[in-house]
């Protein structure tokens, strides 16, 4: 009796913190499933993934695309912006005409947990689930470790944003459709030098990141090869105290402070250059792209560049399109941290979705081996800019957009196109 | 003595479930028209391999913890050690500029697999000796440096007692994470980078002239390895070594009253832990197909810590049937729980990204809490007698 | 100068925040001798709650009631996941310790679907001020202070009143204490009640200051706590704080060394080697008292 109690308080335990959540479960949406997303209406609010094209296969066949994306783990944020897009997407174009014949196309997701030793078995489900390409991963860690099972398999797959420049190189399976992570470095130490004559600069990046350090290496190369001076500090996994390292780029005199961290801790960090007056400015990769460093830094002095994929204001029909998906459907709006800012990642994703749909009409069928084939010849004009591919699998790319967070009002302002040193 | 008796057919069934593994991957293509789970690609060989990896991990944590009464958490700070060096010693010299592209190729610039490549050629049957060979001899190097390490970490900590000892270990994990995720030791370590481009279990199939896999060794590989280590480490315990190590366990004193040399065993004990620790580890980066240290944290070790508990602490059968079911259930059977579901129309509530972990806590915390035995207790499954009476072991319980 | 003061600044104000989840560390240990692994935890849940009821409650209202809940998840904890396990070997509890940990990070995965949260601002904690010409957060002043009144207020309990002395009993001798008529189960509640409550007053100063929360938010913090509860003597309260204040101010000196030295990476690794040479050196640590059985 004891135990069954104590079972039961267990369960309460659990329970009762996932009751104090403000998310209330997504209701509604449950209709929309099958009819309306088939006729491509925005509207299919919560029938996003499976829900939708299972009760829709039965009018035709089915081709479905992987989702290799984190929805736990440090990288979940952006891992779910970037899923996001994809499912708009498919709700806004969720069939695909083949040879003639109309396919449904269907989302399949898989969570790799953020995490490499994760990664390899969520690539196998989705192999498993006979996808007939895959899209993703945020990160470059788990696209490499996922990498392998998708080769194996022969499945292509198309990285979204994944920069490191090891996760296309030695497999001829992934392919990518962002820049990389030197030529981001690149546009950014140009960035520094161009707009503030920067001498002297400031890296912060966690340490054992392959995305942070590889940033900052880049940049250092960059930046020193012009003759500027850098210093350069690793913050232990899990740090939350930022200030001395704040303070210590104060002290040093630094004209900017390059940070290529992930979302958390550059969330921890604009708030304490915040509370420490810190006016140097910031300078961010893609990663800083979020909302919610955005919000960080509303209402302060401080100043941010970011380089990223999409400038909000792109492409007008993407942007009201999506802005409408993420209003009418709570899930999307939770995923997208609770506004209805629009994310580059979510852009990618968006980009993501239908280079796969060019892709397969390309092939000419959901046959894997067949699509792999047609990617390096697919070129689509999307949100972010044009896409196409080199002999790599990389996505040739020669600019990027610098945007700066406007604090007052909480939104990012367009700063320039920037190109990088052409090397 | 009865083990001896018993050790022939106890090696037959061995064999007869090594080879049950070969067929078992190559059914597919010999028999058309299998369900889809039986393909090379499904996610069943992918489980196979990872609980193949983590149960050597998890006979080698029991033995120290189980065996042994050393409460020590340093399991992922040894994989780590020997995940690097099978990485280091593996890359082909040709990839190394590649993989260490930030630091200008690596500090060492040789690799075994070259190294036998230049005795027995590198391609065909002679480059096929060369990475097996390569590959082993690197391997069996991953266990050494982590057993190395372990002796050293040892001789400070192994004076200390349960939770203490437990919190050393951890701190020594964490520091080693850091030192090798050092970007002054990229030359070397790869900064934080991972290491890519060794010879992983995929690696081990045997291809035709074209390309072709002929026969599908990958799911084999990492199971004859961590047999052959599970093996080694039961001989170990039912030697004079193992009960010495479980009269340490049941009472120190005692046992040093007996003429057990407390600090010596305890050493061996570790180090030998250690050992198939880093052999796992190595499995582990040809699991994952690299090696960075991000991946050996503290929840790894957490993880590993309750799969022993689930499998009975004290129990080499139990270890290894927790961890096919622990692995084999967080990364596919639950994996139903992350997404929405639709019963008819009705939504089932609760259902999202992460409710797989939630419902997996609890089911570990319910199994710890009443369940403390775990599956097997201190029991061992008799590979012969499934059905007989069961081989109970004579010592009480295993605290 | 300016930065050397600033420095010295921020290591109190995380020494601060390390010593209020260290107190909860020696005081569970002290009497149970359990590394309470979950504790860290609790911090970080008592973070979350902090969030979702600031989001529909005033401020007011929400800072005690922040409390008054993780002391109940404290104190269902323990009932719930050690109290079975009151006469099964040490390992066994420690484990069951590590299953809750691993337990409220994957709910508090599940609950902020994964996204990192903010913390609310706080009125006046929230605000900056300058100190020697180093601006900073009000709540860095404020936390040596209200910490040093906690321990006080702390001692005072331990050593003046009933429940303390019942404490104390126990901690020195569980099994007699018992036979004295000490209600064991109620006492080890109270150190419950008491870690947790300061648990989660120091996630109200400490996210206040580092408002971004992770579910892996409280692991970091409560190792570092508990090495600092080891540091100065695990029973000790006043070797907590001093041990807490020690590791903080060491931690940030060492990121702000000079960046050429490249060491900054080794702030954590440096807590726990000093862990392990405490550990072999001088086991009962700074205050600890002297040969019991714990090494």
């Amino acid at each position: 009796m004891k135990k069954i109690l104590a079972c039961l308080m267990t369960g309460v335990m659990a329970f009762s913190l996932v009751a104090c959540s403000t998310t209330p479960p997504a209701t509604g949406g449950t209709d929309a499933a099958g009819g309306q997303a088939a006729e491509g209406s925005a509207e299919a609010g919560g029938a996003t993934d499976g829900a939708a094209a299972d009760s829709a296969a039965a009018a035709g066949d089915t081709i479905r695309i992987g989702v290799f994306e984190p929805s736990t783990g440090d990288s979940a944020s952006g891992g779910k912006k970037e899923t996001l897009g994809m499912q708009f997407a498919n709700s806004e174009t969720p069939t695909v005409e083949v040879g003639g014949k109309t396919y449904n196309v269907e989302l399949v997701m898989a969570d790799n947990g953020s995490s490499a030793d994760k990664a390899p078995s969520a690539a196998s489900e989705l192999v498993g689930k006979n996808v007939s390409l895959v899209l993703g991963s945020y990160g470059s860690g788990v696209s490499m470790a996922g990498g392998p099972k998708f080769e194996e398999a022969g499945l292509a797959a198309i990285g979204v944003t994944c920069t490191n420049p090891n996760v296309t190189a030695g497999n001829d399976y992934y392919f990518r459709i962002c820049f990389l992570d030197n030529f981001q470095a690149d546009v950014l130490a140009n960035f520094a030098m161009e707009k503030f004559s920067a001498k002297k600069a400031y890296c912060l990046g966690e340490n054992g990141n392959e995305y942070d350090q590889g940033l900052v290496a880049f940049f250092t190369q960059v930046f020193e090869g012009a003759g500027g001076e850098v210093i350069s500090d690793s913050f232990p996994t899990n740090n939350s105290d930022f200030t001395s390292y704040l303070n210590k780029a104060k002290s040093e005199g630094v004209d900017v402070i390059f940070t290529p961290v992930s979302i958390a801790y550059a969330k921890q960090i604009m708030e304490q250059a915040a509370s420490l007056g810190i006016d140097i400015p910031f300078l961010g990769s893609d990663t800083l792209d979020d909302n919610m460093v955005l919000e960080a830094t509303k209402d302060t002095n401080l100043q941010l560049y970011v380089s990223t994929f999409y400038q909000e204001g792109g492409s007008e029909t993407f942007d009201k399109g999506i802005k409408d998906y993420i209003n009418n459907n709570s899930d999307a709006m939770t995923a997208n941290g609770g506004n209805d800012t629009i994310s580059a990642v979510t852009a990618m994703g968006y980009d993501a979705y239908y280079v796969a749909l060019e892709a397969i009409k390309a092939a000419g069928s959901g046959d894997k081996a067949a699509i792999k084939a047609a990617i390096p010849s697919v070129k689509w004009d999307g949100v972010s800019g044009s896409i196409a591919f080199n002999e790599v699998g990389d996505a040739v790319r020669d600019t990027a957009y610098i945007k700066t967070a406007d604090t007052a009002n909480g939104t990012w302002a367009f700063e320039k196109v920037q190109s990088g040193s052409g090397k | 003595m009865k083990e001896n008796k018993r050790f022939f057919p106890t090696l037959a069934g061995i064999a007869l479930l090594l080879i049950f593994v070969i067929l078992l991957e190559n059914i597919s293509a010999a028999v058309p028209g299998l369900p889809d789970v039986f393909q090379p690609t499904s996610p069943l060989f992918t489980v196979l391999k990872k609980a193949a990896v983590y149960s050597l991990v998890a006979v080698s944590m029991n033995l120290l913890n189980g065996f042994t009464g050393l409460f020590s958490l340093g399991q992922a700070g040894f994989m780590l050690l020997g995940a690097y060096t099978y990485a280091i010693l593996t890359v082909p010299a040709a990839q190394k500029d590649q993989v260490y592209y930030l630091f200008g190729g690596c500090a060492f610039e040789f690799s075994f697999v070259d190294m036998f490549g230049m005795v027995f050629g590198n391609s065909g049957v002679g480059g096929a000796v060369s990475m097996v060979l390569g590959c082993l001899l690197a391997i069996i190097l991953a266990g050494v440096v982590a057993g190395f390490f372990a002796f050293l970490i040892g001789f400070p900590v192994l004076r200390l007692k349960s939770d203490y000892l437990a919190i050393a270990t951890l701190g020594f994990a964490e520091i080693l994470r850091a030192i090798f995720q050092w970007q002054k030791l990229g030359p070397i370590t790869n900064g934080a980078n991972m290491i890519k481009g060794f010879p992983t279990f995929s690696s081990f199939n045997i291809t035709g002239p074209s390309g072709n896999v002929i026969l599908r060794l990958s799911t084999f590989i990492p199971f004859f390895i961590t047999t052959v280590c599970i093996v080694l480490i039961v001989l170990l315990i039912n030697s004079s070594y193992g009960r010495a190590f479980k009269s340490i366990r049941d009472d120190e004193v005692a046992a040093e009253a007996m003429g057990i040399g407390l600090f010596r065993h305890k050493t061996l004990s570790f180090v030998i832990s250690s050992f198939f620790a880093g052999v796992g580890g190595a499995l582990f980066a040809m699991y994952v197909a690299n090696a960075q240290a991000k991946a050996f944290t503290s929840t790894m070790t957490y993880e590993i810590l309750l799969i022993v508990v689930i499998g009975g602490i004290g129990s080499v059968s139990g270890s290894v049937i927790a961890t096919f079911l622990y692995v084999a259930c967080s990364e596919w059977w639950l994996r139903f729980l992350d997404s929405e579901m639709y019963f008819g129309s009705f939504k089932i509530p609760l259902l999202r990204n992460g409710f797989r972990m939630v419902v997996f806590s609890v089911v570990i915390m319910v199994i710890v809490l009443f369940f403390s035995n775990g599956i097997m207790g201190n029991r061992e499954i008799d590979l012969l007698k499934p059905f007989g009476k069961k081989n109970k072991k004579k010592e009480g319980h295993t605290h | 100068m300016e930065y050397i003061i600033s420095v010295l600044l921020s290591g109190v104000s995380v020494g601060g925040q390390y010593a209020l989840i260290a107190i909860g560390y020696t005081l569970v240990y002290g009497i149970l001798r359990l590394i309470n692994f979950a504790h860290g935890d609790v911090f970080m849940v008592a973070g979350l709650m902090g969030i979702y009821l600031a989001a529909v409650l005033p401020i007011t209202l929400s800072l005690p009631l922040v409390i008054i809940l993780t002391v109940l998840l404290g104190f269902a904890i323990e009932r719930v996941a050690y109290k079975p396990l009151r006469e099964a070997p040490r390992m066994s509890v420690m484990i069951s310790a590590i299953g809750v940990s691993y337990l409220l990070q994957n709910t508090a995965t599940y609950v902020t679907g994964g996204q990192p949260m903010t913390y609310p601002t706080i009125p006046f904690l929230s605000g900056t001020v300058d100190v020697a010409g180093t601006q900073t957060k009000w709540v860095v002043i404020i936390t040596p202070i209200l910490v040093l009144a906690l321990v006080f207020a702390l001692t005072q309990l331990i050593n003046r009143t009933k429940v303390g002395m019942a404490m104390r009993a126990v901690s020195k001798d569980f099994e007699t204490s018992r036979l004295m008529g000490i209600k064991i189960n109620s006492v080890i509640s109270v150190t419950f009640i008491i870690g947790s409550a300061l648990a989660g007053i120091g996630s109200i100063l400490f996210f206040t200051n580092y408002p971004a929360i992770t579910p892996m938010s409280g692991a970091m913090p409560g190792l570092k706590a508990f090495v600092a509860a080891v540091f100065g003597g695990i029973g000790s309260i006043p070797g907590a704080v001093i041990g807490a204040f020690i590791i903080g101010i060491a931690e940030t000196i060492i990121k702000g060394l000079p960046s050429s030295w490249d060491v900054s990476v080794f702030s954590d690794a440096f807590t726990f080697a000093l862990l392990i040479i405490i550990l072999v050196f001088k086991p009962q640590g700074l205050f600890g008292e002297a040969a019991t059985d714990k090494v």
